[in-house]
């Protein structure tokens, strides 16, 4: 645990600086061993021009952070290079400080370091690995969000409120002869339970948008063979990624490729077109198109404008009745076959070639990406939260429901405790002591 | 003389653990500063009370003597929480203050295995780290194996009233004013901690009319497994409820810097309970309140004391006389004896096994008061395990350790030893994470095998345990199989409106009640229960985790200082133990847990 660490922590070959970072015990006096000026003279905070030597010989020059524990992102010594860009000078220095004793860095090990030394609650880590690993503007926002703790704010409030009523509960308990002690009504705990509720469900709600901010949209693009659901995908994604052609039949596999609109990632699969097949290669492709309904969030229904609805395309409005979809007719150049019934649902008349910006603001209002560009973000942005705060709401709804049923105040202590632990695990804290010495700061008693 | 065990003080812990040793078969001597004071109720009249009522009948399920005492010389019996749910109802006795003590004398003194001695323990006599007995104030040495202390608040006592500081024990009793220096010398951490009680006002002087009537239950029950109820339903003494009034506000507040705690007395003052603050401090802390409860409370049936509770104060007797006055129905009230706080030392209890045996000196155990605890039950409990662990010791059996899930004693001991206290302990239901599991009802199921083990429980009660175990058994097994209105009755149970007693004409057998009712929880509330045992199992499994005893906390970078501090004050035994170390935090558990990996490796 006390090894030094190093890593090189800005993208390789790009800039004209790179930044190599050390933390450790060791971390100055590794670093020290390959420069020309005495670090272990310098203050705290303090960086420091001079030049990597080794052998006699420069091999960079370079700016020196130093910055002493604990008043550090990982609570240790941390050294930071400033070298020139290039990968061969970079490369030669983390080298060197290999050769002198530092050891390289697993991913995420100084953010883990961060967190075991106490820098960083549990959120905040995963938060900090959430921005090293996010793609797009949007995706560091909500990393960066995390980091400044507006979630385990969200949750801390919400289990003081849980506490409340537990310690509340607990003085009846404890010191039943005190009528004055106001007696938790059931009425009470309900109150409390339907604000769990709704903040859990709106976190949860937002989640999901955060997710989409982070993960990208996953848009599966469907339809009979040869109503251009290739055509659609290429235009949207400027290149000739599928391959098109009048056959049907000639996407076989999945396609990918990625947009982005509004600065959110849309993570695009144009899917082999559906029809009964025996074609060995093209039936894997339709089962795998049918399964991929339900992971999307967003499917793209194509049909030919040029030919009448047949039964797979009734099968198809079947199976995403219940899913977010955008009805697309394609082909409006040429004279329309088809007859559509549906209702309520807004139909894009388009032809691939050139009204791909209506697809675009379709998916624009679909999924509110204006509101999310605007927005401040207050979401749980990976999948472990969001498992546990939906477990939590679970709970908190049995709660509602016991209430109801007249269960014992003792026993939905049981669910409310549980309630908080799984909070607390959210956060990466524990829980104890704090429900008792709340009864103390709260409540009068005494002999 | 030579004995088995010595136990120094006769109070609520040194009954149980001197009852105990005898009935292990072990000599045992019992050493008191009087003979008449043993068992003495120095405070509060009552026994039992939320998770306290629990710990009674926890102590009788293992063979203690506490509840079977106070069975037989109760004023008042209630269940306390009976609609609160099964895991937290808790019976609480107004006990005989004069009836109890002599009971329990009685007990001790036919007891073949006991001998009793008036006298003052002033040191210990050790030889490298291990106790061979203990040297009185007269100068005279006694022999034993073990020694258990259980001191109470009579280390270096100090009454404290207004700007007066005595130096005596509780109720004018002698104090032991060399005992702590001497352990002190030895290594032991000595704290300083403080509590109180209120006046005692005679009871023909009192108006009972502008007071609301506080009767006992109509249903009777028992703490002991073993007895039948020895009083009737009428026969109870009532207690009764009265308010302080703004005039009693205004006397405290005017006469503040006279009470001992609020300047008073100069010098630095032990630590009080948080949960039983005095008058004053109420007054203070809770400035908005208009008024505070206080139950008045009878002492007992051979004297005229009414114990006002709630009414705790160190002022002087003048502002006490004035004070008491102002409460309804004490307006002519005549105080027999004036409240006071009272001032004493402890040990840390961090410095004890989970047996109570000391750290520092091998076959030394400490039990109650001087352990940081408060209450009879806490004592008693601490006094019976401290006695059975000290028995099984010499009889050179494993130790009996009870765990969080199984008894409050368990949560009780191990609250102590890994967290210390700041403030003199009190039990309270919500230091017990599984409580529905440490039922009042269930404590003969969870813990007489047990005390049948260690040898407290005879042939003949434990044989009647397997037979309720079997009953039991034997009511959800019909239950399983009977079906009521097309459903099967144990499904139907489960219905919160539905009582076993509605349907018990359809089981073959005839059950007792109390089998019947147990078998109902049972089944009601499985699903709670299995989450209960679920948790536990969480933490079973962390305590399981042992973490070696020659550890060198200095070793292991990146622990925060505090944990660091704290680990190897406590030293727990296990990740169980050290998780639950407050300043102990996940991060530094986790930092822990890799280090531990490591050492493993390397080392195995």
């Amino acid at each position: 645990m006390n090894d030094t660490i190093c890593a090189i922590s800005t993208a390789l070959g790009v800039g004209a600086i790179s930044i190599i970072r050390v933390s450790g015990d060791n971390a100055i006096k590794i670093v020290n061993e390959i420069f020309d000026k005495d670090l272990t003279k310098v203050n705290s905070h303090t960086i420091n021009y001079g030049h990597i030597i080794y052998e006699n010989t420069i091999v960079d020059e370079v700016m020196v952070s130093v910055m002493k524990a604990p008043k550090t992102y990982t609570k240790e010594d941390i050294i930071e290079i400033n070298s020139h860009g290039g990968i061969s000078t970079t490369n030669k220095v983390l080298e060197l400080l290999l050769l002198k004793g530092a050891r390289l860095a697993e991913p995420g090990e100084f953010t883990k370091r961060a967190f075991l030394n106490g820098r960083l609650d549990l959120i905040e880590a995963e938060s900090v690995m959430d921005l090293i690993n996010s793609k797009t503007d949007y995706s560091r926002k909500l990393a960066l969000n995390g980091i400044e703790g507006n979630i385990s704010k969200l949750i801390h409030e919400i289990i003081n409120k849980l506490l409340d009523i537990n310690s509340n509960i607990e003085v009846n308990i404890d010191y039943p002869e005190y009528e004055d002690i106001e007696v938790i009504t059931k009425d009470k705990i309900k109150e409390v339970s339907n604000f769990i509720n709704k903040k859990l469900e709106v976190l949860l709600k937002e989640s999901e948008n955060g997710k989409l901010i982070k993960e990208g949209i996953n848009t599966i693009i469907l339809g009979r063979p040869n109503v251009g659901k290739s055509s659609i995908l290429n235009s949207l994604i400027d290149e000739d990624k599928a391959i098109v052609t009048s056959i049907a039949g000639t996407t076989r596999d999945i396609v990918e490729g990625n947009i982005r609109i509004n600065g959110i990632l849309l993570n695009i699969i144009d899917t082999a077109g559906i029809r009964k097949t025996d074609d060995i290669v093209e039936k894997i492709g339709v089962e795998k198109s049918l399964s991929l309904i339900d992971k999307s969030d967003l499917i793209i229904l194509v049909f030919n404008n040029n030919e009448p609805l047949n039964q797979e395309d009734k099968e198809l409005l079947e199976k995403t009745k219940d899913k977010k979809r955008i009805i697309v007719v394609n082909k409006c150049d040429l004279p329309n076959e088809l007859e559509l019934n549906i209702k309520d649902e807004n139909i894009l008349m388009i032809s691939a070639l050139d009204n791909v910006e209506l697809l675009k603001n379709e998916i624009i209002n679909k999924f509110n990406l204006e509101d999310i560009n605007n927005k401040d973000f207050t979401y749980l942005s990976n999948s472990r939260q969001i498992a546990l705060i939906k477990k939590a709401l679970q709970l908190s709804k049995k709660l509602e429901k016991d209430l109801n049923d007249n269960i014992y105040i003792d026993m939905l202590e049981i669910d409310i405790k549980e309630i908080c632990e799984i909070l607390n695990e959210v956060i990466g804290e524990s829980y104890d002591d704090k429900l008792i010495d709340k009864i103390f700061s709260n409540f009068c008693l005494g002999k | 003389m030579n004995y088995d065990a010595i136990v120094v003080g006769g109070g609520h812990a040194g009954c149980e653990s001197t009852y105990s040793l005898a009935n292990m078969g072990l000599k045992t001597l019992l050493i008191t500063g009087s003979i008449d004071k043993i068992a003495m109720m120095p405070c509060n009249p009552h026994i039992g009370g939320s998770a306290k009522g629990i710990v009674v009948r926890e102590i009788d399920a293992l063979g203690g003597i506490m509840g079977k005492v106070a069975d037989k010389t109760l004023l008042q019996m209630k269940m306390l929480n009976f609609s609160k749910g099964p895991a937290v109802r808790s019976l609480r006795a107004q006990g005989d203050k004069v009836a109890y003590p002599k009971e329990m004398q009685r007990v001790l003194k036919s007891h073949e295995n006991i001998t009793i001695l008036e006298g003052m323990v002033e040191d210990l006599i050790i030889k490298d780290n291990k106790i061979e007995g203990v040297k009185l104030s007269t100068g005279k040495e006694i022999i034993s194996k073990a020694v258990i202390l259980t001191t109470g608040t009579y280390m270096k006592a100090d009454i404290l009233v207004g700007d007066t500081r005595t130096s005596s024990g509780p109720a004018g009793t002698k104090p032991s004013l060399f005992l702590s220096d001497n352990l002190k010398k030895l290594g032991f951490k000595i704290l300083r901690l403080k509590t109180g009680t209120p006046p005692r006002v005679k009871r023909d002087t009192i108006d009972f009319s502008k007071t609301k009537e506080e009767p006992g239950d109509d249903k009777l029950y028992t703490f002991s497994f073993d007895n039948k109820p020895f009083y009737k339903v009428e026969d109870q003494m009532s207690c009764y409820l009265t308010y302080t009034t703004e005039e009693t506000h205004k006397i405290i507040r005017d006469n503040l810097n006279k009470s001992s705690m609020y300047g008073g007395i100069k010098e630095k003052l032990g630590t009080g309970p948080r949960y039983c603050p005095s008058i004053e401090d109420k007054i203070v802390r809770f400035k908005d309140k208009e008024r505070h409860q206080l139950f008045l409370e009878p002492e007992s049936v051979y004297f005229d004391d009414i114990y006002i509770q709630g009414f705790s104060t160190s002022m002087p007797h003048d502002v006490q006389e004035k004070m008491v006055h102002s409460l309804p129905g004490l307006e002519k009230a005549e105080i027999l004896r004036y409240a006071y706080a009272i001032e004493y030392d402890a040990i840390d209890p961090k410095d004890l096994y989970p047996t109570l045996e000391t750290k520092i000196i091998e076959n030394l155990y400490t039990a109650g008061q001087i352990n940081g605890t408060s209450g009879y039950e806490e004592a008693a409990c601490q006094g019976l395990m401290a006695g059975i662990n000290a028995g099984l010791k010499i009889l050179k059996k494993e130790p009996l350790i009870l765990k969080r899930d199984e008894a409050y004693i368990g949560v009780l001991i191990d609250d102590l030893i890994t967290k210390g206290v700041r403030d003199p302990y009190r039990l309270l239901t919500s230091r017990a994470e599984y409580r529905l599991l440490l039922r009042s009802d269930n404590a003969d199921l969870r813990l007489r095998e047990y005390g049948y083990k260690v040898g407290l429980i005879d042939e003949e009660k434990y044989k009647k345990l397997l037979i309720k175990k079997e009953n039991i058994n034997k009511i959800i097994e019909e239950l399983k199989n009977i079906k009521i209105d097309g459903i099967y009755a144990y499904n139907y149970l489960k219905r919160t409106e539905v009582n076993i007693n509605d349907i018990v004409d359809k089981l073959s057998n005839k059950y007792d009640q109390l089998e019947l009712e147990q078998a109902e929880i049972m089944i009601k509330y499985e699903g709670y229960i299995k989450k209960s045992i679920k948790e536990a199992e969480k933490m079973r499994k962390l305590e399981n985790k042992k973490i070696p005893d020659n550890i060198d906390y200095d070793k292991i970078p990146n622990l925060a200082s505090e944990a660091r501090v704290k680990l190897k004050e406590v030293r727990p035994l296990s990740f169980g133990q050290a998780i639950r170390i407050s300043g102990v935090n996940p991060s530094d558990i986790s930092i822990l847990s890799v280090y531990m990996k490591r050492y493993f490796n390397e080392f195995r």
